[in-house]
Formats: C-alpha cells, sequence, structure tokens
C-alpha cells in the first residue's frame, strides 16, 4: 500500500471543507478514524483539553448527535438552517511519516456562515492530523484555532 | 421623551403580581435606569479572588456600564475600584488580566496610584504648588466602590456607598456558595481557565429568568437533549452499561414535567432562588472514584454525605448571576443594552479533588453554554425570538403567573413545587424595589470618595 502523494493529502484537506460546505454531513461523519476528535480550544495554551473549557471537543459520539440534530423537525436555531463557506489557503505540510502512515498538515483559512439576514467571518487554522486506515486518508484530530478565541461570539452552529 | 426618570411610580406599574410590561425588557431609559440604580443599590458579582491571586494582579471587569478593576494590594486584600485616573479619566489598565507591580501608573501622564488606589504622585509636581489641587476629586485617590466583599473567594460589590449590607441582601442564599466551596475537601475553589463568552442580543433578565424556568427545557431542547438520548439507545448500549459522561450531561435535559415539578424551587428575600431542592439533573452523576474518601477525611463521613447529597440546580444572585453548586460553575448575565447581554460562563476547579470533577465540570460548560452548543443555540434562538415578539404593539404585558397565589410574600422564605413562576415574581419584585428606593431623590450614584 502506497502512502498518499503531497496533492492528494492536499486535496483531501480541501474537499473535507467542502463536504462541509455543501452540507454533506453522513459523508463527512466517514472521514474520521473512530477515536478521532474535531477540537476548537477557547484557551489555546491549553495544555490537557479535557480540564479546561473549550469551544469544541468533540467525538464520534458528539460529532453524530450534531449532525442528526440538524435532521429534526423541531431544531428551533436550525429552522431556517445556517450555511457556511470556507476559502482555505493552500495547506502546509508539516510532518510526514510514511513508515508508520501519518501526516499533519497546517490551513489558514475564512469561515463565513450565514443564516436569514446575518452573516459572520472568523479567521482561523485547522491542523489535521491525518492517518493511513486501510488505504483511506482519515481524520486523527482536527484542531481549529480561531485567531480570536477569547472574544464573544453569537452562534457559530455548522462545522469550521 | 422622559416617562421613567424621577417617577419611581411608573416603574413600579410594570410589575403585577403576575405579569410585567414588555418596557422592563426593550425599553431604552429603563435601561438606563437599571445601570444607574438597580447596578449600584445591588450587590453585584466582580470576580474571584484567584482571578487575582498575587500581589499587584488585577481583573477589569464592569459593573453596569461602570468600568471597573478588581485587584490584590499588598497586603493581600482585594480591592474594587473604578477604573480610571482621577486626572483626565484614561483607563489605567485594559488588559482582561495582568499584574501592575507595586503601583499603577497611568499610561498618558504617569500619574500613579498604590494597588489599593491610593494617590502616589505625578511627575513636575511643583506645577500643581499653590493650585488647591488638593482640594479638587483630581488630586484624590482613585475613586472605590461603595462596599466590597470577598465571601470564601466570590467578590462582590455595591457600588452605592449607602444600602444592604452584605449579609442582609444575600441572607441565607449563601448556602449555595457555601455548598460550592464546600465541595472542595480543602474548601477552596481555584478559577479553571477563561469563561465563554456568549453575545446574545436581547434583555440580560430574560437570561436570569431561564434560570429557573423549568418548563422549557424537555421543549426548547428537544433536538439535542432528545437526539442525544435517541442516539444512545440506538446503540444498543448493555443494561449495565456505565453512561457516558456526555450522555450523563445532556439527557436529563429532557426529563419529564414530573422530574421537574418534582425538585422543588426555593426562594429568598431580595431576588434570590433556586431549582433543585430535593434533587436536580445534576443528581445522577457518577461518583468520581477516591472523591467520596477524600471528603470523608476531611469533613468525618456525616458532612461529607450532607454536602454532597445537596444537589442545587440553578442558583439565581440577584441582580445578575447563576452559580451550579454540584458542578462549579458561574455564569454572569452582563447587561450591554437593553437588546444585548453578553454571558460569561466560568468554571472552577474543586482544590484538593480529582481532576475528573473538572472535566465533567468543563465539559458541562462547553456542551451546555458555549456559543458552540447545540443546546445554548436553542436557548439563545427562543431569547431572539423573544426580544423581536416583544416589539408587538398588540400584546404588552409578559406573562409570569404559573402556580401564582394570592398574597405571596417574597420576605419569607418558601419551597415550592419546581415549575413555579414564583423566583421570576420574586425577581420583579427586588427590581421594582432596587430601581425605586434611590429615585426620589435623583439618583444614586455614588460621589466618588463620598
Amino acid at each position: 500500500m502506497t502512502f498518499p502523494s503531497r496533492d492528494e493529502l492536499i486535496d483531501f484537506v480541501y474537499d473535507e471543507a467542502r463536504l462541509i460546505d455543501e452540507g454533506r454531513f453522513e459523508e463527512w461523519l466517514d472521514l474520521w478514524t473512530p477515536d478521532g476528535i474535531y477540537w476548537m480550544p477557547l484557551d489555546p495554551d491549553a495544555e490537557n483539553p479535557k480540564l479546561v473549557t473549550a469551544l469544541m471537543h468533540e467525538d464520534d459520539y458528539l460529532r453524530r448527535l450534531r449532525v442528526e440534530r440538524l435532521k429534526g423537525a423541531r431544531t428551533f436555531s436550525q429552522k431556517p438552517r445556517s450555511r457556511c463557506h470556507h476559502v482555505l489557503q493552500r495547506p502546509f505540510i508539516d510532518e510526514i511519516d510514511r513508515e508508520v502512515g501519518t501526516c499533519v498538515t497546517t490551513t489558514p483559512f475564512h469561515y463565513v456562515e450565514s443564516r436569514l439576514d446575518e452573516q459572520f467571518l472568523l479567521a482561523a487554522t485547522a491542523r489535521h492530523e491525518l492517518v493511513l486506515v486501510n488505504g483511506e486518508i482519515r481524520i486523527k484530530l482536527k484542531r481549529i484555532d480561531l485567531l480570536n478565541p477569547e472574544a464573544a461570539f453569537g452562534n457559530i452552529q455548522l462545522f469550521l | 421623551m422622559s416617562r421613567y426618570t424621577a417617577n419611581p411610580a411608573a416603574v413600579q406599574a410594570l410589575v403585577r403580581p403576575t405579569e410585567v410590561h414588555r418596557d422592563v425588557y426593550v425599553d431604552d431609559e429603563i435601561f438606563d435606569l437599571e445601570m444607574k440604580h438597580l447596578f449600584a443599590n445591588t450587590w453585584v458579582f466582580v470576580g474571584h479572588d484567584s482571578q487575582t491571586p498575587n500581589p499587584g494582579d488585577y481583573f477589569t471587569t464592569e459593573i453596569g456600564r461602570q468600568p471597573i478593576v478588581m485587584i490584590r494590594h499588598q497586603d493581600g486584600e482585594i480591592h474594587v475600584l473604578y477604573n480610571r485616573c482621577a486626572h483626565k479619566g484614561t483607563k489605567l489598565v485594559i488588559d482582561r488580566t495582568g499584574n501592575t507591580g507595586k503601583f499603577f501608573r497611568c499610561p498618558y501622564h504617569a500619574w500613579t496610584y498604590k494597588t489599593d488606589g491610593t494617590r502616589l504622585g505625578m511627575p513636575l509636581r511643583k506645577g500643581y504648588d499653590g493650585t488647591g489641587l488638593e482640594k479638587s476629586v483630581s488630586g484624590n485617590d482613585m475613586a472605590r466602590v461603595g462596599a466590597v466583599r470577598n465571601y470564601r473567594g466570590f467578590v462582590f460589590a455595591r457600588l452605592a456607598h449607602e444600602g444592604p449590607d452584605f449579609e442582609s441582601f444575600f441572607g441565607e442564599s449563601l448556602s449555595s456558595i457555601d455548598n460550592m466551596v464546600d465541595r472542595s475537601p480543602e474548601g477552596r475553589l481555584e478559577i479553571a481557565g477563561p469563561p465563554l463568552r456568549y453575545m446574545h442580543r436581547c434583555n440580560w433578565k430574560m437570561l436570569v429568568e431561564n434560570q429557573t424556568d423549568t418548563c422549557h427545557p424537555m421543549v426548547a431542547h428537544e433536538s439535542s437533549a432528545g437526539t442525544a438520548v435517541r442516539i444512545w439507545e440506538e446503540s444498543n448500549p448493555a443494561e449495565d452499561a456505565p453512561k457516558p459522561m456526555a450522555i450523563q450531561v445532556i439527557a436529563p435535559f429532557m426529563s419529564s414535567y414530573e422530574f421537574f415539578e418534582e425538585m422543588g424551587i426555593r426562594t429568598w428575600p431580595n431576588g434570590h432562588g433556586h431549582t433543585g431542592v430535593h434533587h436536580s439533573i445534576h443528581s445522577d452523576y457518577s461518583a468520581i472514584p477516591g472523591y467520596f474518601d477524600q471528603m470523608t477525611a476531611a469533613y468525618g463521613e456525616e458532612r461529607a454525605r450532607a454536602i454532597l447529597d445537596e444537589n442545587r440546580h440553578n442558583t439565581v444572585y440577584f441582580p445578575n448571576i447563576m452559580v451550579k453548586g454540584p458542578i462549579q460553575q458561574l455564569r454572569i448575565f452582563i447587561p450591554l443594552a437593553a437588546d444585548k447581554t453578553l454571558v460569561e460562563s466560568y468554571i472552577y476547579r474543586l482544590v484538593g479533588a480529582p481532576d475528573m470533577l473538572l472535566e465533567r465540570t468543563a465539559m458541562y460548560n462547553r456542551l451546555i453554554n458555549a456559543p458552540t452548543s447545540i443546546v445554548g443555540h436553542d436557548d439563545l434562538e427562543m431569547y431572539e425570538r423573544a426580544q423581536e415578539g416583544l416589539m408587538s404593539d398588540g400584546l404588552e404585558w409578559v406573562n409570569v403567573q404559573r402556580l401564582y397565589a394570592e398574597g405571596e410574600d417574597f420576605d419569607d422564605i418558601a419551597i415550592e413545587n419546581g415549575t413555579t413562576e414564583r423566583q421570576m415574581r420574586n425577581q420583579f419584585n427586588a427590581w421594582a424595589k432596587y430601581m425605586t428606593v434611590s429615585m426620589d431623590d435623583g439618583g444614586a450614584m455614588p460621589e466618588a470618595g463620598a
């Protein structure tokens, strides 16, 4: 089994954002390892994400809960729905270990979320820790560092 | 047009026994009067003393609209000062937290003050010789708030120089803070990280009322808590499988009306009250290994059991904080405008207790109260819809009638059915009182140094 090329790794990061923007959340859920974590720190210096409040720190169950909730008839904050839009800088490939089958990328991006007449912009950087599982690239960790995590926000309802 | 200023009767008329006029939520003049009177006359939470552990450590915040700095002086005492140089008005510090050393030095003209606010000096002092500066307010100390109290680490201040003392304002409601602190085997809490900060386009009182609104969770949170329960059940867990921490945190939001009715509500004078007299959504969390032993070693078994058997849900300290004793959380509802409120949610570590308790607390904060929380999303949706709906001229009154009994006396401590709106009525009773108590003489804002 050959390790993905740089282009394939970079394409994966772009494709992941595209699935979110197109609302293809079921396909998005399949991109993760079973123990994969989606983490958006509130305190960027926190060493143990579990002992300090995070904005998000979601395992498979919590990601699935979010996606399932979006389908509900009484999901009031999503009647009407939010839409989102990512603009990614080309991902940096920071580490590749072809022996173990792991890769780390860093991707600065802008994220726009919109609902009714409102729209807001967030600047952030995503760190993907990717692993090869049965020949497929999977996400073990996606860490999103907002430019301003300490700022006061209204509802942020989708995935960055 | 001034309808309410210096008109206490008009303000009081907004609160009836079973309903309140929408102006308490939407009217800009009422909001200004809240800032001037209500937030000056009451004891308002400032911060926790572990946010400023060392001499010179400060924390900047607001009480109502007043820029405030909480600072630890060289002798270890916490002081609460107006964050303004006595000279030209410049804020002395603007970082959220920091250390100013042995004194404040104004960045504009280098006037200096000790960390208890006492005037130190300024460059070219001889330029003031013979000018009478010492007789001017500018030649004196930084302005101090009317009164400060550090209660078991929780620092409160009253801006007004006259008013109820701390004990008579809070009375027996302090038992909720006591229980939260007693849950540490060392009787001590420490702040755990920065607060969540969540902007709400609604009036601050909607959030305070929501804290004891027990008829909304199973309705507004069906999409989050209901789905959480369904996914868990569909995974076919074994009968005796331990529920994951996240399920334990979210699932109780789907508890039945009977559960909330039976959990009870207690109200205290001056607008304070709490849900969860007999049990609460925090009652059925798994025991954390080792914790009870630590508590028994610290307090003896009987006392340890009594502390941990208390599972109060939300305690409202009027006017604008809520405390959750069993999970060491404090939320402050900071009024910014009639239709704008900043909610900050803090968590604390039980000093001497296992980390897993803090892990559950941090999880609760993030899953329920973050701007990224699916539970919070539906709450905010309701508040913002209410704020917009209240602009309707079709109806002008908001109902707080549930389980009302004629002749309610809010000076009595009462325990009632957990779905009563008595605590909301209690808050409005206190609101009318502290809005108007200083109105006749034209205002409650203290003179600096008075």
